[in-house]
């Protein structure tokens, strides 16, 4: 068990002595997360509402389609990734691969759709009571849509953190098409899968406690805000 | 009747919506007075109102409404569980506004001031600056008719206004409905509360089981009721 005394101890000393590696490792997956979020908070939002309010031909299907792709698999995202970003690729001349840009782009392939489903669900139930009142007003379908996303944007903000913590927890896609490289690619969850491997728990550890704070952090932030709307705007 | 009291030609109107038949042939011309329809629960008032905005579209018949000034009239509707946007009150009567295309070109400035005359007129100005969605539900249904009264109507139809709300509120927002109709709009008021048709309306519509089975002038009406149903309906045996 001393082992592991050990390792949380030499843990909490690299989080808090400001080792550049580990900060470089952080500052990356925070960017490469957050860039993922907010493109697809924009797609998947959009996507949401648009079937939330929209009503056209194949519509179920297109629900059970999206709520389907929350559940994808982030290695076949991965690959599917790799496999059109590879030099051989149709986007193979755009050298993204092994870039933080192909991460980007599988994160973003991930979460769009849990962001999609998820916003669906929020503004469709909101769609319920504003209808009848913004069809009087004359309110069109996109201008509908624009106002429920703002009408639900707090309830929105928790859709948007399960999407984050998808992205922040993800290994095997980010693995896959960033491949791991030290200063390059390398992230919390890549750093601590590869850091494992070779018995280096200290920093394994350091991260995961990190990686463990932002989400806990984000999560009690968008607890207080929501919280804060219900007594502000009702 | 002339043709310049006329409000609105329903013709053959019917609405069959999950197998039941809410409306079964409505066939009246309403005058440009203040009008009630009144009839017991599950008769058709609501669908007919909802039919009438073009909210719902009809099985048959067809809504005609006269024109004012040779222009299609302006028709805005209040509900029963007013629904307000999750911003302050003013910025709910703007966003109505906007919608609007008489109005959606005005500088921001006019709108604003368009949204504390029609929340003065409710006697809301006060209140002009707090999240509409906080407010009790009187405050909310007279935001929601500060709203309709900012699209300047020519017809305001509404959905039993007062049916959720306590004694005092429905007392203000009685006080707000005669307002709007000495300003000049038509109104055609569905509710349940005959001590409020019996003050407002002039033209009474009773409805039973999607039709109209009586319509006449509202003291008529009060004190001789000519068909079976709106007896029993005065009388308090047809709820």
């Amino acid at each position: 068990m001393n082992w592991i005394g050990e390792s949380l101890h030499g843990a909490v000393a690299l989080a808090t002595a400001g080792d550049a590696r580990l900060w470089a490792i952080i500052f990356l997956s925070l960017q490469v997360s957050l860039t993922a979020v907010a493109l697809a908070a924009v797609a998947g939002c959009l996507a949401g509402a648009a079937v939330a309010v929209g009503r056209f031909p194949g519509r179920r299907l297109a629900i059970v389609l999206l709520n389907a792709a929350m559940g994808l698999p982030p290695v076949v995202v991965g690959l599917v990734v790799y496999l059109l970003l590879s030099r051989a690729g149709p986007l193979g001349s755009m050298g993204l691969l092994f870039t933080p840009g192909a991460m980007v782009i599988a994160q973003f392939l991930l979460i769009a759709p849990i962001i999609a489903a998820l916003s669906r669900q929020v503004i469709e139930d909101a769609w319920r009571e504003y209808e009848e009142q913004l069809r009087s007003l004359g309110v069109s379908g996109l201008g509908a849509a624009l106002t429920l996303i703002w009408d639900t944007r707090f309830s929105l903000v928790t859709v948007l953190l399960a999407g984050l913590g998808r992205a922040m927890a993800e290994v095997g896609a980010v693995m896959i098409v960033g491949g791991n490289i030290d200063g390059v690619t390398r992230v919390m969850t890549t750093a601590i899968a590869l850091e494992t491997s070779k018995g280096d728990l200290p920093l394994a550890l350091a991260l995961g406690l990190i990686l463990l704070a932002i989400v806990l952090g984000l999560n009690g932030l968008a607890y207080a805000v929501r919280e804060w709307s219900v007594r502000r705007y009702g | 009747m002339a043709e310049s009291d006329e409000l609105v030609r329903l013709i053959g109107l019917q609405f069959e919506g999950r197998g039941h038949r809410a409306l079964d042939g409505i066939d009246t011309v309403l005058p440009r007075k203040r009008v009630a329809i009144l009839g017991p629960n599950g008769a058709g008032k609501s669908v007919l109102l909802r039919v009438m905005h073009g909210l719902l579209k009809p099985s048959a018949g067809v809504v005609a409404w006269a024109h004012v000034n040779t222009h299609a009239p302006r028709v805005a509707m209040v509900f029963q569980r007013p629904v307000l946007l999750r911003r302050s009150v003013e910025d709910n009567v703007i966003y109505a506004l906007r919608q609007s295309a008489r109005h959606r070109h005005e500088p921001a400035a006019r709108l604003r001031d368009r949204a504390q005359l029609a929340l003065a007129g409710v006697g809301l100005a006060h209140l002009s600056g707090r999240p509409g969605r906080v407010l009790s539900g009187g405050e909310q249904q007279r935001v929601a008719l500060a709203r309709a009264w900012s699209l300047e109507p020519d017809v305001l139809l509404l959905d039993e206004p007062t049916a959720s709300l306590d004694p005092g509120a429905t007392r203000a927002v009685e006080g707000i409905i005669h307002e709007i109709a000495a300003s000049g709009v038509a109104i055609v008021l569905v509710t349940h509360h005959r001590g409020i048709a019996k003050r407002f309306a002039e033209h009474i519509v009773f409805m039973d089981r999607g039709r109209i089975a009586e319509e006449s002038v509202a003291p008529q009406f009060f004190s001789a009721p000519a068909s079976e149903p709106a007896r029993a309906y005065l009388e308090g045996d047809l709820a």
